[in-house]
C-alpha cells in the first residue's frame, strides 16, 4: 500500500534527523530556539506515531521499502502492531520530559542549550531508528546513534559523571558489538540481514550451534544494553550524575527500547518454539530477571540520593518486563508490554519530579527533604501517585501489570516468581514510603533542619509551568493508563503477541 | 432477586470524593471546610438509604464502570450485605464528623484540612469495599482504604506517630500482597471473581489448595481485622486522634476487614464448600483463641484507648466466629454484631476522647471520680459497657443470644462457653473504669463540678449511646437491620 | 587437530584479538589502555566480518572490466557493513577521547584507582 499515512514511517526518523540539523545553524543566532526546534521535531514525530500505529490496527502491517529496495536486497521499515505500540510510548514520553526540560536546562547547562538540544534530537532520532526499522543491521546503526549521543550527554553532568560515563562507553560498546557478532554469525549461515527474512530462513537451521552462539551475543549484547542484571553496573552511576533533563529522558525510554530491541530477537527473528523448547533461554532468562528484580529493589534501600535509588529501582523493573519476556505464555507477555508502557510513564513521572526538586532546592539527598510539599504540592502529590503506581496500589497503572505478571506466573505454575514479584512490591514500599515521609512529615532525621527549613517552607514556590504541566500529565496518565487497560489490552496489546501465544 | 442497574452505588462512592476535592480547595476557611464534611456525610446516608427499599424487595442495584482486565469490571452491587455496611459506615460517619469537628477545634489540632481531607477520602473507600461485586473491585477500594488511613494515623508527626503509621502500613501493605496473591489464584482456578451468594469456588480446585487458597485469604484479610497474632497494629494506631480511631478502627478500616472476611468466607467459598472441606471448625478455634487472648490482653491495659483497642479485637472475632459457624442463626447473629458494636464501641471511643479534651488524662489509673466531672459521658459509656458485656436492653445481647443459638445449632458447645466466658471478661475490665469514675473520690480532691466537653462532642455520645438502647428493644428501629441482615443471611444460604 | 585449527584460522586470530582487546577494557586499570582495548575489540569484529566474504580466487569488490561474474570478486556486502562500523568505531574512539580529557581537566589522572580515591 502506498497511502500518505505509510510515509509517516519514514518520517519520524527523517524529521527529527533534519531538525538536529537545523538547531546548530538557527542556535547560531538565536539561543533560545534550540529548545523549540527540539520540541517541533519531537512533537511531528509523536503524530506520525500516532498515525501510524492507528493505520496498523486498521489496516494491517506496514512495509516500507527505503530507496524503492525490495527486501532482502534493500533496507525495509517494518510497523506491526508491537513497533507501532512502542514507538508511541516512546513517542509520548519523549514529548512530555523534553517539554519539562526547558528551565532545568536553562538552570543547568544555560551556555551549552544549542549543542545539547542538538544531541539530544540525535538520541531521539536513534531510538525512533530502533522502533521502525525491519533489519537487524540497520537496527545496530541506530543502536549505535542512540549509543554515542547518550554517551555525549550522560559526559556533561556534574560530579562523577565524566567517569559514569566512560563506564557506560566501555560497557555499551561491548554491548553493542556482541549484537554485532550476532549479526555476523547469522548472516553467515543465512545470508540475509531482513528480520522477516531471517525468520523465513532459520527454523530448518535451529540445530546449528552457529544459530545458538548468535543468540547467545544478541541476548548478551541487549542485556548490557538493558542493564539486566548482573550486566547492569553502568546504570547506576549513569542515571545519578547525568543532567536531570537527561536521565528524565533516558531512564524511561532508552531501557525499554533496548528491551523491544530483546523481544524483537527472540519473538520475530527467532520463533517462540525454539526458545521455550528447545533451547531453554525463556526460563533462563526468566531466572535472571527475578535475581535483577530482588536485587535491584534490595540496592535501592541502601540508597540516599534520590536518583540513585530511582535507578536501582528501574534495574528492579527492567527485570519485570524481562520475567514477562522470559515467562513464555500469554498472560506474562502482556504483562511484559503493559509494563513497558506502564514504566514509561512512571519512571518518567517520577525522574520529572526529582528533575523539579534539583531545579528548586539543588538538593538529591531523601533525607534533606524536610516538608517539601509546602512548597512544591503538586510536584510531591504527582511523587506519590508514581510511588503508589511503583508499590502496585490500585487503581494506578503499576498494580495492572503486576496482575498480568503474577497470572502468569501461575500459568506457568512457578511459586518462585509470584514470591518476587509479591516482596518486590513490599521493598518498593519500603523504599518509596521512606521518601514520602520525608517529604510530607518532618523526616527522622530532620530535627536539625527544622529551624533552616521553616522559613523557607511557608512560602509555595512550585516549578515553573512548562516544568509542572508534563509532571500532571504524567500523573494523571498513571491513574488513567490503569483504569483503562483494559482498551489498552485488547485493542492494541493482544494483536501484538508473536502467533502462537 | 432482580438485577435493577443503577448509578446510586456510584453516587453515594463520588459524594465523599467530591467532598474530599472540596475541602481541599476551602482549607482556609475551617467553617466552610467542615461544612462540606457534614453536608457530604449527610448526602452520603441518604443515598444509601434511599437503596433501602428496592434492596428490601428482593432487586439488586448494579453499576458497571470499566473493565479493569478482561472478564473483570470495576463493578458496584448494592446487596443486602452491602447495603447493612454502607448504612453503618455512612451513618456513623455523620456522628464522627460532628464529634471531630468538636475535637479537633478543642484541641486545636494541626493539619485540619489534610485530617478532613483524608477522612472523606477513606469513607469513599469504605464505602466502595461495601458495595463491590468482584474480588477485584473489593481489593481496589481496600488498597485505597489504607493508603488514605496512613495520614490519619501518623496525623500527630511525633516520632511514636510516624513509626505507628510505619507500622500501620508494614502489617496491611504486607497483607495486602498476600491477598493480592489469593485474588489472582482465585481467578486463576475460576475464571471469575464476582461475588456469588453460597460460593463459587466449589469443584474448582484439588481441596489441598482450596484450603491453602482459604487460609491466605482469611490471613490477609484478617490482618485487617486484627485477628491475633497479627493484630498488634491496632493498639499501636491507637495513637492517632481518637475520632480516627473511632470511626476507622472501630467501625469502618477493621469492620471492612471483617466484611472481607465475610465476603470471602460466604460468597466466594460458600457455607457447603466449607463444611465439606471441614475448614469452618478450624476457623471457629483460631478466632475463639483471639476471642479469649485479647479480652485476657484487655485486662492489662492502663490507657483507655488501648484497652477498648483489644476489646475491639475480641469483638471483631465474635463476628468472624459466627460468619464461620455457618448457622442462620450465627450468620444473623454476626451480621448484627456489626452493627451493634460498631454503635457501641463507636460511644466508648467518643468518651474516652471527650475525657482527653477536657481534662487531658489518658489512663484509666488516673480517672478516679471522672464521673462526678462528666456524668453524661460517662453515662454513655456505661451503657456502652453494659451491651458489650451483653446485658439488656443495650443491643449487644441481641447479638450475643444469635452468637450463643448459632453454636448451638452447629452443635458444638464449646463455643457458647467461650461467648460466655468473654462475657464475663468484658465485666471485667469494663466495670471497673465504670466504677472508678463514679464511686472513688477523685484525686487531688478536685471539687467536682460538672464540666462535659462541648456539644460538638456531646451529642454524638449521647445519640450513639441513646441508639445502642433503641436497637437493643426494637433492632428494627430507624434503618431496619435485623431485616436487611437477615435478608443477607437468606442471600448467602440460598434460601431466597 | 591441526588441520581443524588451520583451515579456521581467521576466526582464531579474530578470537584471540578480541580477548585482547576485552582483556585491556576490563583488566587495565588506565583508562586510556581501556581505550585501546576497546578499539582493538572492534577493529577484530571487523576483520571477522571481512574475513568471512572472501571468495577462493575473489579480487577486490570494487568493478573492473574484464570481471564480470559474481564469483569473481569478493562478497561486498561485508565490506559496505563494516564501513559503517568503522564509522561507529572512529566515532566512539572520538567521544570517548572527548571525555577523557573531560576526566583529565577535572582530575589531572587518568588511572582509574586514583580517579576513584579522589572521588571519595
Amino acid at each position: 500500500m502506498n497511502t500518505p499515512q505509510v510515509q509517516a514511517t519514514i518520517l519520524i526518523i527523517l524529521v527529527p534527523l533534519m531538525f538536529s540539523y537545523a538547531i546548530p545553524l538557527l542556535g547560531w543566532r538565536w539561543r533560545g530556539s534550540a529548545f523549540f526546534v527540539a520540541l517541533a521535531a519531537i512533537g511531528a514525530s509523536m503524530v506520525c506515531s500516532f498515525i501510524l500505529l492507528y493505520t496498523v490496527l486498521t489496516q494491517g502491517t506496514i512495509h516500507y521499502h527505503l530507496g524503492g529496495w525490495l527486501p532482502p536486497w534493500g533496507i525495509e521499515y517494518v510497523i506491526d502492531p508491537l513497533n507501532g505500540f512502542v514507538g508511541v510510548v516512546v513517542c509520548v514520553i519523549s514529548f512530555l520530559v523534553t517539554l519539562s526540560s526547558k528551565e532545568s536546562v536553562q538552570k543547568e547547562l544555560p551556555d551549552k542549550k544549542v549543542r545539547f538540544y542538538t544531541i539530544y534530537l540525535l538520541l531521539f532520532t536513534g531510538l525512533m531508528g530502533i522502533v521502525v526499522t525491519g533489519d537487524v543491521f540497520n537496527l545496530y546503526v541506530f543502536l549505535e546513534i542512540a549509543s554515542l549521543t547518550a554517551y555525549a550527554l550522560i559526559a556533561i553532568g556534574e560530579d562523577g559523571a565524566p567517569l559514569a560515563s566512560f563506564n557506560y562507553i566501555i560497557m555499551g560498546t561491548i554491548g553493542a558489538c556482541f549484537y554485532l557478532l550476532g549479526v555476523g554469525y547469522l548472516y553467515i549461515v543465512t545470508g540475509s540481514l531482513n528480520m522477516a527474512d531471517l525468520a523465513k530462513l532459520l527454523p530448518p537451521l535451529y540445530h546449528s550451534n552457529v544459530v545458538l552462539i548468535a543468540l547467545a551475543f544478541f541476548l548478551i549484547g541487549t542485556a548490557i544494553k538493558m542493564g539486566l542484571f548482573p550486566l547492569h553496573v553502568w546504570l547506576p552511576d549513569a542515571y545519578t550524575y547525568a543532567p536531570s533533563a537527561v536521565s528524565a529522558f533516558i531512564a524511561p525510554v532508552m531501557a525499554k527500547v533496548m528491551a523491544y530491541i530483546l523481544i524483537r530477537v527472540m519473538f520475530t527473528v527467532f520463533q517462540p518454539s525454539y526458545l521455550i523448547e528447545m533451547v531453554p533461554v525463556a526460563s533462563i532468562l526468566s531466572w535472571v530477571a527475578a535475581a535483577a528484580i530482588l536485587v535491584g529493589s534490595i540496592m535501592a534501600l541502601a540508597q540516599k540520593d534520590l536518583k540513585r535509588m530511582l535507578a536501582y529501582s528501574s534495574v528492579s523493573q527492567i527485570g519485570y518486563i524481562v520475567l514477562g519476556v522470559g515467562l513464555g505464555n500469554k498472560m506474562g507477555l502482556l504483562g511484559a508490554y503493559l509494563h513497558i508502557l506502564n514504566h514509561a510513564f512512571m519512571k518518567g513521572c517520577l525522574f520529572a519530579v526529582a528533575m523539579a526538586l534539583m531545579y528548586r532546592t539543588g538538593k538529591r539527598n531523601i533525607f534533606q527533604l524536610g516538608r517539601i510539599h509546602r512548597r512544591m504540592p503538586f510536584t510531591m502529590a504527582a511523587l506519590v501517585i508514581g510511588a503508589l503506581s511503583m508499590i502496585g496500589i490500585p487503581p494506578t497503572a503499576g498494580f495492572f501489570s503486576k496482575w498480568y505478571l503474577i497470572l502468569g506466573s501461575i500459568d506457568a505454575r512457578n511459586w518462585v516468581f509470584v514470591a518476587v514479584i509479591l516482596i518486590s512490591s513490599l521493598l518498593n514500599a519500603l523504599y518509596f514510603f521512606r521518601v514520602i515521609e520525608n517529604a510530607y512529615f518532618e523526616g527522622v532525621h530532620g530535627h536539625s533542619q527544622k529551624e533552616a527549613m521553616d522559613g523557607i517552607a511557608k512560602v509555595r514556590e512550585e516549578v515553573p509551568l512548562s516544568m509542572l504541566i508534563p509532571i500532571i500529565l504524567l500523573a494523571a496518565g498513571i491513574l488513567l493508563l490503569g483504569l483503562f487497560n483494559e482498551r489498552i489490552i485488547s485493542g492494541i496489546l493482544v494483536f501484538a503477541l508473536p502467533p502462537g501465544f | 432477586m432482580e438485577m435493577v442497574c443503577s448509578y446510586k452505588p456510584l453516587l453515594a462512592i463520588l459524594v465523599s470524593l467530591a467532598a474530599s476535592a472540596l475541602i481541599l480547595l476551602t482549607g482556609k476557611r475551617p467553617n466552610l471546610r467542615e461544612s462540606w464534611t457534614i453536608l457530604a456525610a449527610g448526602a452520603k446516608f441518604l443515598i444509601v438509604l434511599s437503596m433501602a427499599p428496592s434492596v428490601l424487595n428482593g432487586q439488586i442495584l448494579e453499576y458497571t464502570m470499566v473493565t479493569l482486565t478482561p472478564g473483570i469490571s470495576l463493578q458496584l452491587r448494592v446487596d443486602a450485605l452491602g447495603l447493612y455496611f454502607g448504612l453503618l459506615a455512612s451513618g456513623l460517619w455523620i456522628a464522627t464528623s460532628i464529634y471531630s469537628i468538636g475535637y479537633m477545634r478543642g484541641l486545636q489540632e494541626h493539619a485540619q484540612t489534610r485530617y478532613f481531607f483524608c477522612f472523606a477520602i477513606a469513607l469513599s473507600a469504605t464505602i466502595g469495599v461495601a458495595f463491590s461485586a468482584n474480588l477485584l473491585t473489593l481489593f481496589l477500594f481496600y488498597e485505597i482504604l489504607t493508603i488514605s488511613t496512613y495520614p490519619l494515623v501518623a496525623h500527630k508527626e511525633t516520632p511514636e506517630a510516624l513509626a505507628a503509621g510505619r507500622k500501620y502500613l508494614a502489617y496491611l501493605l504486607t497483607s495486602a500482597v498476600v491477598i493480592l496473591f489469593s485474588i489472582a489464584y482465585t481467578y486463576h482456578l475460576a475464571g471469575s471473581l464476582d461475588f456469588v451468594g453460597g460460593g463459587f469456588l466449589d469443584g474448582r480446585g484439588t481441596p489441598a489448595a482450596l484450603s491453602l487458597l482459604f487460609v491466605t485469604f482469611i490471613l490477609g484479610f484478617g490482618t485487617k481485622a486484627a485477628f491475633m497474632p497479627i493484630h498488634e497494629w491496632l493498639p499501636t494506631a491507637m495513637i492517632a486522634p481518637t475520632p480516627v480511631s473511632a470511626l476507622l478502627h472501630a467501625v469502618a478500616v477493621v469492620k471492612a476487614g471483617v466484611f472481607c472476611c465475610l465476603r470471602v468466607i460466604d460468597f466466594v467459598f460458600g457455607p457447603s464448600l466449607l463444611s465439606d472441606l471441614n475448614l469452618w471448625l478450624v476457623l471457629c478455634y483460631f478466632v475463639s483463641f483471639t476471642i479469649i487472648g485479647a479480652s485476657l490482653l484487655a485486662l492489662a491495659q492502663d490507657n483507655l484507648k488501648r484497652r477498648l483497642a483489644f476489646s475491639t479485637i475480641s469483638q471483631l472475632s465474635y463476628i468472624v466466629l459466627g460468619a464461620a459457624l455457618i448457622t442462620p442463626s450465627a450468620l444473623l447473629g454476626s451480621i448484627l454484631h456489626i452493627a451493634f458494636h460498631g454503635f457501641m464501641k463507636i460511644t466508648l471511643f467518643f468518651c474516652a476522647g471527650a475525657i482527653f479534651v477536657k481534662t487531658g488524662k489518658e489512663n484509666i489509673s488516673e480517672m478516679n471520680g471522672i464521673g462526678r466531672q462528666m456524668p453524661l459521658t460517662l453515662g454513655a459509656f456505661a451503657v456502652g459497657a453494659i451491651g458489650l458485656a451483653g446485658i439488656p436492653p443495650v443491643c449487644g445481647y441481641l447479638s450475643k443470644w444469635y452468637l450463643c443459638l448459632g453454636s448451638l445449632e452447629a452443635g458444638e458447645m464449646i463455643f457458647v462457653l467461650i461467648l460466655l466466658t468473654s462475657s464475663l471478661l468484658n465485666v471485667a475490665y469494663f466495670f471497673p473504669i465504670v466504677y472508678r469514675a463514679f464511686f472513688k473520690k477523685a484525686e487531688g480532691g478536685d471539687p467536682a463540678r460538672r464540666a462535659e466537653a462541648s456539644w460538638w462532642m456531646l451529642a454524638p455520645i449521647l445519640a450513639c449511646a441513646l441508639m445502642s438502647i433503641i436497637f437493643g428493644l426494637n433492632p428494627d428501629a430507624f434503618i431496619r437491620f435485623h431485616q436487611i441482615a437477615s435478608l443477607a443471611v437468606a442471600n448467602i444460604l440460598g434460601l431466597f | 587437530m591441526i588441520e581443524y585449527l588451520m583451515s579456521k584460522y581467521n576466526y582464531w586470530i579474530y578470537v584471540v584479538l578480541m580477548m585482547i582487546g576485552f582483556y585491556a577494557m576490563m583488566g587495565k586499570r588506565n583508562l586510556v589502555k581501556k581505550l585501546i582495548g576497546m578499539n582493538i575489540f572492534q577493529t577484530a569484529i571487523i576483520l571477522y566480518y571481512i574475513s568471512i566474504g572472501v571468495k577462493k580466487g575473489g579480487t577486490l569488490p570494487v568493478v573492473m572490466e574484464g570481471a564480470t561474474r559474481a564469483a569473481d570478486y569478493v562478497n561486498p556486502l561485508p565490506h559496505v557493513l563494516m564501513l559503517t562500523a568503522i564509522v561507529v568505531s572512529v566515532s566512539t574512539t572520538g567521544v570517548a577521547l572527548a571525555v577523557l580529557l573531560m576526566i583529565y581537566r577535572r582530575y589531572k589522572t587518568l588511572e582509574e584507582d586514583e580517579i576513584l580515591k579522589s572521588m571519595r
